[in-house]
């Protein structure tokens, strides 16, 4: 803590901060560019400038870069003395010598921070009459879109690329005032994190292409806070809509989960919602062949309420990518002993096991924003940013926070960006990662061993046994493999916090029970270390804990005739099962009720549809990896520009199926109630009821506002629907009102932000302004609450379990995927153009003996064609096979690859 | 190629000289060009070391206590010959050794690419193991393990004689390992610039070392805390380094004595001068020489030119007048004068010299090589460019000159990342006060019609 | 740092461009003078562009494959001084002084009467690809001035009737 003098006023501020983030944290505005609160300072834009006093006696003062001083104790300075006033105008003016001032037309414009600054400072008149310089633009790919002409050459996109997020084909080129900033050559853009140049530009350069075609001003949209549903990383989202259409995501400031930042899958993937194949209204089919036929809701309820109701026994399938809500009231509706979570049982029991060791393995599960401040790190049988996005990059930063830590022994502070980026140059710390195929974090790993899952497995219980003699050692493993467990367990063992991830995508029990081990043997030897085990979706932690049979259960009792009426929820059986097996339940399965928002497979088999509701059209709860119950919130009333689709929660449905089938009169359900109906069905939930606050909160007597004040057009929208405006909607289920009217200001501490706004900051900058101090959290506090608690102890060991490699033959090794690897948003168009080809990687010597080679075609079945990869160090005896490619094929299971007929491809 | 072609390249093709006789260099009072020869070949190791060359080692190596280099080069105060001078002594005394500290660097700054600057070139071209041997002492002092001398790419001849010098002192044992019996290991790579005069700036250098772009790097952290590879650094002129041997063999005070009562700095500096004169050239004298001195050195102005200005050290200093011809041009009194002695080589501009045209091709130059980090020179030099265009056609507007003032003044020190905006606002700093009328007749248009009184922007 | 699998197959850029393998074993070489391969950049592309007199856009993606850097910082150091050339030049490079001690000493004429022997200015290449003319920094000649540069020529000083003599010598 140190006490600074701004303008004659006396301080407490965080003596670790520079003065800009010092003052901006006490609220106070100081324009700037190149600092961002991620990202710490660098001091090249000289927006931010102040006066500084080297005392009390000092009456002249200098002007100083209030980013690179420090809030040293007593450090005086005056934003508002007239010297520093007319530098920092002078700056904008000069940024904006080149600028085209094409704010009209510019994507940015309305949450543009290059706007705010010039306002600012106060800069509105051109004096500068020479010509202008222009540019020209890049093709970048489908996500992002790029015009150089608005540059003011900040080094913002470079540095977040590169130095934050390890990106190497962009870059600033050129010199003098001729820097551009772009690809080394036109192409699409490559990290998975593009998508936040968007945001991380203070002006239009890079903007979402996402929302291009269907563009919308800022203060036009309507908001409401979001969790992205795209993958079990809970990353926190403001989702944007207009005329009943996602227009664009963009990220919602969460202290200790996702930050400042979204992966591209979660910004990008939206598009799902908006596709007009969509179920909007109840449908129902005789037969599989034949045509849907549309009908109203009461005739639905009724007539699905009738097949409930001469049922002799009805399961149902729910999902972990539907909300707690929904799959609750499934369970209520069909009854604990009918309920499958619709997870594929290996996939259960790892995901049961994995919430077993995040009680029992001795480590806590660290928020993503303390993972950064973990200082060696093994992952174990993961590829963090294809399987949880976000997370990959708060694990980069782990990895390079050992520049701060270097920076620490001689003087360098935590924000002076890139003065510990030339001091650490390729030092990280520790990151071990085992995994065969290449991972977007083998830049910053010390190692990464190509290994199969058993192997992984072995060399997590050596690693365990290295750390504490106690754990059970592990068999034949190889010289170089006991070497590599012996230089892992030295490195978490010299840490102060080191970390284990791993996580379910291998779908082994072993690896993860190896994973435990290392946590139960760390925690043993007293390390402050933590546990990090990713899930496959948005709500697999929440499903896991809810409970509930394996998918295979519900099949099987379909398929042996144990049952004869299905309610399915959000979920796509063919996704999950090998088609057969569904078939084979679906064969002797009387009706089929499905509940989807997408028209999938599944409800292509459903003799009743229920038109459901996504992310966007409903509320509901999630658990992400770290236990953190989250609540997501309707952002749009689909009826109000539809009046003809009869789209509703799962829940809802649901809850009016249960009601009709117990003969009550449909009353309607709240959010309210069904969350503590969840909460009472299931005590290991009971916390969910805090996520986030009821329906009756208010702010100074007010509801919570979706969209801005400025909002225009309300009553015109559906002109050429009606001419009288109707009523807005109204809210039942949260604080939200569907308006303008309403709290959105940022006085009062608050969670639940749909947009961040505030006077003079209309950029994404402005979540400033709702932080206890900038970068740190929420006022109101971080959203969420954290169901599951470590128990103390450790638990015991557990066995390792003998690894099943060896055999004869292929089998697939599915690698999950950012772009593609995930059923929803794999239908937006952005992510499918940004998928890679189907490809297959296999072993030098697997290719050999299959005679075929890298670059040649293979077939999968009968319709699928691969690229062959070859990776010399690729585990032989397993067929790396991307996520998504192949619906319902399982983890390790066999597999035959043939060469295409009819010669040569 | 015809003979006389030949020829007439060979009689055009530049080469540096010094103005000095050998008669009149003698070690105790030239300590930086008494060996040089008369007829400009290379000192190559074999008369280097019949000139007592490397004897500052060997004793320095003898006497075996890198601090007692530190103290003497303190004691004599060698001010840094790149242009901003900084004590030696003192920035080494500022390098972290010893405890956890890896060895880092010696680097020898060779872009010289300061307008007006030909000195560091004659001392690599014709004399390389003085620097080398610089080098060493530095190294010795500063706890380095190796050293680069960052050479610009255009001084082709400077890297073929350093290489060639290099290699033999290696093979003769003052260089690599265990140096001399020392226990002392350090070399030397040249390592060549590819243009920008920002490569000069100590930070930028470093990280155009590194291979990336040569934007200056932020102060505090010191290169002697964190410079090439994140390891202790120390950055010197060529010049700096070539007065080491000199101090550690004869000590401080004979250093300090070499200015006589010129002046407080100590030493001997190589001056030089250019532009329309009649003998251009260089010498080697004591600090403290007046500008005047030097000028007569040339022969005066060439065809009886009358001086207009001047320019003491390199484009990034303040113009003088014939009237500070009598200054002794040592750091602190150029100081006074509102510029800076820079790299101590005299640009003369006649009277006929527009000081209109003259700042535009300086503000070309600075602009053109802005490294484009920071916002006031990458956008405030281009902007002051083409208002002094517009000025030298006789096409500025009403404001212009204050518009001139106001962007010289917000390029100033401390304002900009690095030293090469401030050195821009200088020349023009200066020009705009002693020549302000040459300016005012470049106006000739009111204010443009847009540039109306704005109108306050509501609250926000 | 990932233990890099050494590259031993040839390089082949992204359109078609191959390094030379001498100049992949030089650029190898002066990698070993740093403590990073990065370091080695600028002499990397120095190498490419005394085989082709410029760099090529392939070679870009072939540097940064040596280096084990990514191919942005390679086009970022390319693209930031000013003597690594992006785009093809003539046979010969003429540099011109255009700093003050020149330009008090007759840049001036000196520029002109390149434009008009040559037939060109500034970053253009003459017909028969022979001369490129270009500005730069003082070549701390500036004893010598006016001063220009022809491939590793430093000349000075130079008046406008040296040229034509000047400029045969460089066929
Ligand atoms: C734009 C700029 C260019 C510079 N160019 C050179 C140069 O070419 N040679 C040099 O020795 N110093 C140059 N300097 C000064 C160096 O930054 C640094 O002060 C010097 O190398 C330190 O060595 P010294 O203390 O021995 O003078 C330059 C400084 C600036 C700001
Ligand atoms: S003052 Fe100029 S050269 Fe120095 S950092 Fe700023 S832009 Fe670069
Ligand atoms: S924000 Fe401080 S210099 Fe850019």
């Amino acid at each position: 803590m140190a006490t600074i003098h701004v303008d004659g006023q006396s301080y407490t501020v965080n003596g670790a901060h520079n003065l800009l983030q010092a003052c901006l944290s006490l609220g106070l505005d100081i324009p700037y560019f190149c600092w961002h609160p991620a990202m710490g300072s660098v001091g090249a834009c000289r927006q931010c400038a102040v006066k500084q006093y080297k005392n009390k006696d000092d009456d002249k003062g200098m002007l100083v870069m209030s980013c690179m001083t420090p809030a040293a104790d007593q450090t005086r300075i005056d934003i508002n003395d007239e010297e520093a006033k007319a530098f920092r105008a002078s700056v904008v003016e000069w940024l904006m010598i080149n600028h085209p001032h094409d704010c009209p037309v510019c994507e940015e414009g309305g949450h543009c921070h290059l706007q705010d600054m010039t306002v600012m400072t106060g800069h509105d008149r051109r004096r500068y009459r020479f010509r202008k310089r222009t540019r020209r633009n890049q093709y970048l790919g489908p996500f992002i879109a790029h015009e150089m002409n608005r540059c003011i050459t900040c080094y913002r996109c470079v540095r977040f690329y590169n130095d934050y997020a390890g990106g190497t084909d962009l870059g600033a080129f050129g010199a003098k005032d001729n820097v551009y900033f772009g690809r080394y050559e036109e192409g699409v853009l490559e990290s998975p994190f593009a998508g936040n140049l968007t945001e991380v530009c203070p002006t239009g350069v890079f903007t979402d292409q996402s929302h291009s075609e269907r563009y919308t001003r800022k203060w036009d949209l309507q908001f409401a806070p979001g969790i992205c549903h795209q993958c079990s990383m809970g990353c926190n989202t403001s989702p944007g809509e207009r005329y009943g259409e996602i227009r664009r995501i963009e990220n919602r400031y969460h202290g200790e989960v996702n930050g400042y930042f979204l992966c591209d899958r979660g910004r990008f993937g939206y598009g799902y919602v908006n596709r007009s194949d969509r179920p909007r209204l109840p449908e129902w089919r005789e037969s599989p062949d034949s045509e849907p036929v549309s009908f109203d809701v009461d005739d639905a309820l009724a007539r699905i309420s009738d097949a409930l109701h001469h049922a002799r026994r009805v399961i149902g399938i729910g999902s972990p990518r539907a909300s707690l809500e929904s799959n609750h009231q499934l369970e209520a509706l069909v009854g604990k002993d009918n309920f499958s979570n619709g997870i594929e049982a290996r996939e259960q029991a790892c995901l049961a096991l994995m919430n077993n060791l995040q009680r029992h393995a001795g480590l806590p599960a660290p928020t993503p924003r303390e993972i950064e401040s973990h200082d060696a790190v093994l992952v174990l049988g993961e590829d963090p940013v294809q399987s949880a996005g976000r997370l990959g990059l708060s694990l980069r930063q782990a990895a390079l926070a050992r520049a701060e830590a270097l920076g620490e022994s001689i003087g360098i502070p935590q924000w002076n960006a890139e003065a510990l980026k030339t001091l650490a140059q390729d030092r990280y710390h520790p990151l071990f990662i085992a995994w065969p195929a290449s991972t977007d974090l083998d830049d910053v790993a010390e190692a990464r061993y190509p290994m199969g899952p058993a192997q992984i497995a072995r060399l997590g219980f050596a690693v365990a046994h290295r750390i504490d003699p106690a754990a059970p050692a592990a068999e034949g493993l190889s010289a170089e493999d006991e070497q590599a467990a012996g230089r892992i367990a030295e490195a978490l063992m010299n840490a102060e916090r080191p970390l284990v991830v791993s996580g379910g995508s291998l779908a082994s029990e072993a690896v993860l029970e190896a994973a435990g081990n290392v946590a139960r043997a760390l925690s043993r030897r007293a390390k402050r270390g933590g546990l990090v085990l990713i899930r496959r979706e948005a709500n697999s932690t929440g499903l896991a804990l809810m409970g509930g049979q394996p998918l295979d259960w519900a099949l099987d009792e379909l398929a042996q005739g144990n049952a004869d009426v299905l309610v399915v929820l959000e979920n796509d059986l063919y996704q999950r099962m090998p088609a057969q097996r569904v078939d084979a339940a679906l064969a002797r399965t009387d009706t089929c009720i499905v509940l989807d928002h997408q028209r999938t497979p599944t409800a292509a088999r459903a003799n009743f549809l229920l038109s459901a509701a996504s992310f966007a059209e409903s509320d509901g709860t999630l658990v992400n990896l770290e236990g953190r119950a989250q609540r997501f919130f309707q952002v749009y009333d689909p009826v109000y520009m539809r009046p003809e689709t009869r789209i509703h929660e799962s829940w809802r449905w649901l809850h009016a199926l249960t009601v009709n089938q117990r003969g009550e009169k449909a009353g309607d359900i709240t959010l309210d109630t069904v969350i503590a109906a969840c909460a009472d069905a299931h005590p290991v939930l009971a916390g969910m009821t805090g996520a986030a606050p009821g329906s009756h909160y208010r702010i100074d007597g007010l509801r919570l506002a979706r969209e801005p004040h400025r909002y225009s057009g309300r009553t015109s929208m559906r002109a050429n629907q009606d001419v009288s405006e109707p009523r807005v909607p109204q809210d039942p289920d949260s604080a939200f009102a569907y308006s303008m009217e309403g709290y959105s200001g940022y006085h009062e501490p608050r969670q639940q932000v749909p947009f961040a706004w505030a006077p003079g900051w209309n950029s994404p900058q402005a979540w400033n302004k709702f932080t206890d101090e900038v970068g740190g959290h929420l006022r109101g506090g971080d959203p969420g609450v954290r169901l599951i608690h470590p128990v103390p102890g450790q638990g015991s060991y557990s066995q390792p379990i003998p690894g099943a490699e060896g055999t004869d033959g292929l089998r697939a090794l599915i690698l999950p995927r950012l772009f593609g690897g995930e059923e929803t948003s794999a239908r937006a168009t952005p992510i499918q153009q940004r998928t890679e080809a189907p490809s297959v990687i296999l072993s030098t010597d697997d290719a050999h003996r299959l005679e075929i080679k890298a670059g040649d075609t293979v077939m999968l079945g009968e319709g699928l064609t691969l690229l062959v990869l070859e990776q010399a160090d690729w585990p032989t005896g397993w067929a790396g096979l991307p996520a998504g490619l192949v619906a319902g094929l399982l983890q390790g299971e066999s597999i035959t690859l043939h060469k295409p007929v009819g010669g040569e491809p | 190629m015809s003979q006389s072609v030949s020829s007439q390249r060979n009689s055009l093709r530049y080469r540096s000289r010094l103005l000095q006789p050998e008669a009149e260099r003698r070690p105790d009072t030239h300590p930086l060009t008494w060996r040089l020869r008369d007829d400009g070949e290379v000192v190559w190791l074999e008369e280097y070391l019949r000139k007592d060359g490397y004897q500052s080692v060997r004793k320095a190596l003898d006497e075996g206590d890198p601090q007692a280099i530190i103290a003497t080069m303190k004691e004599a105060n060698v001010r840094g010959r790149g242009g901003a001078g900084f004590s030696a002594g003192l920035k080494w005394s500022l390098t972290l050794q010893g405890g956890e500290m890896p060895r880092g660097y010696m680097i020898c700054n060779a872009d010289e690419m300061e307008p007006g600057t030909f000195k560091d070139r004659l001392l690599m071209e014709q004399q390389p193991h003085l620097l080398i041997e610089g080098m060493i002492l530095g190294a010795l002092a500063n706890n380095s393990f190796y050293g680069y001398v960052f050479l610009r790419g255009e001084y082709v001849e400077s890297a073929r004689v350093l290489n060639r010098a290099l290699e033999e002192a290696r093979k003769a044992g003052w260089l690599g390992a265990d140096i001399n019996g020392s226990g002392f290991d350090f070399d030397i790579a040249v390592h060549t610039g590819a243009g920008r005069y920002i490569c000069g700036e100590e930070t930028a250098l470093i990280n155009s070392l590194e291979g990336r772009r040569a934007n200056p790097r932020a102060k505090p952290p010191f290169p002697g805390q964190s410079g090439a590879w994140g390891k202790p650094s120390v950055v010197n002129n060529v010049e700096t380094l070539c007065n080491v041997p000199a101090v550690i063999l004869n000590g401080a005070d004979w250093y300090q004595a070499l200015s006589g009562d010129r002046t407080d700095d100590g030493g001997s500096k190589l001056y030089g001068i250019s532009g329309p004169v009649e003998k251009p050239g260089l010498w080697e004298l004591p600090m403290g020489t007046t500008g005047g001195e030097i000028l007569d050195r040339a022969g005066g102005m060439r065809g009886n030119r009358q001086l207009k200005a001047w320019l003491p050290g390199g484009a990034s200093t303040g113009f003088l007048l014939p009237e500070h011809l009598d200054l002794p041009l040592d750091f602190d009194t150029v100081g006074k004068e509102g510029s800076r002695l820079g790299t101590g080589l005299l640009a003369m501009a006649p009277q006929e010299q527009s000081m209109v045209a003259l700042m535009r091709n300086l503000e070309e130059f600075f602009a053109r090589e802005s490294c484009g980090w920071c916002t006031p020179c990458r956008d405030g030099l281009p902007w002051t460019v083409k208002l002094l265009r517009a000025l030298e056609l006789g096409q500025g507007e009403t404001g212009d000159i204050e518009l001139l003032d106001k962007l010289a003044a917000d390029c100033g020190p401390g304002l900009t990342f690095c030293a090469h905006a401030p050195g821009a606002a200088m020349p023009l700093q200066t020009a705009l006060k002693h020549f302000r009328h040459e300016f005012e007749q470049g106006v000739s248009k009111p204010r443009g019609k847009a540039h109306q009184d704005p109108i306050p922007v509501g609250e926000v | 740092m990932m233990a890099t699998t050494p590259q031993t197959t040839r390089i082949i850029g992204s359109d078609g461009f191959e390094l030379h393998p001498a100049d992949e074993t030089a650029m190898r070489k002066e990698m070993a003078h740093y403590e990073q391969p990065q370091a080695a950049c600028i002499e990397a592309l120095k190498i490419v562009q005394r085989r082709y007199g410029w760099v090529p856009d392939g070679a870009i993606g072939a540097i940064a494959r040596v280096l084990g850097i990514g191919p942005a910082a390679v086009e970022g150091v390319a693209t930031f001084y000013s003597l690594i050339f992006r785009q093809p030049v003539g046979r010969h490079v003429v540099l011109v002084c255009d700093s003050s001690s020149c330009f008090l000493t007759g840049f001036d004429e000196l520029k002109q009467a390149l434009v008009s022997q040559l037939g060109i200015d500034y970053g253009q290449t003459t017909e028969d690809a022979r001369f490129t003319l270009l500005p730069v920094c003082c070549l701390g000649a500036c004893d010598g001035a006016p001063a220009l540069m022809i491939d590793d020529d430093t000349y000075g000083p130079v008046s406008p009737d040296d040229l034509p003599g000047l400029l045969e010598g460089y066929p």
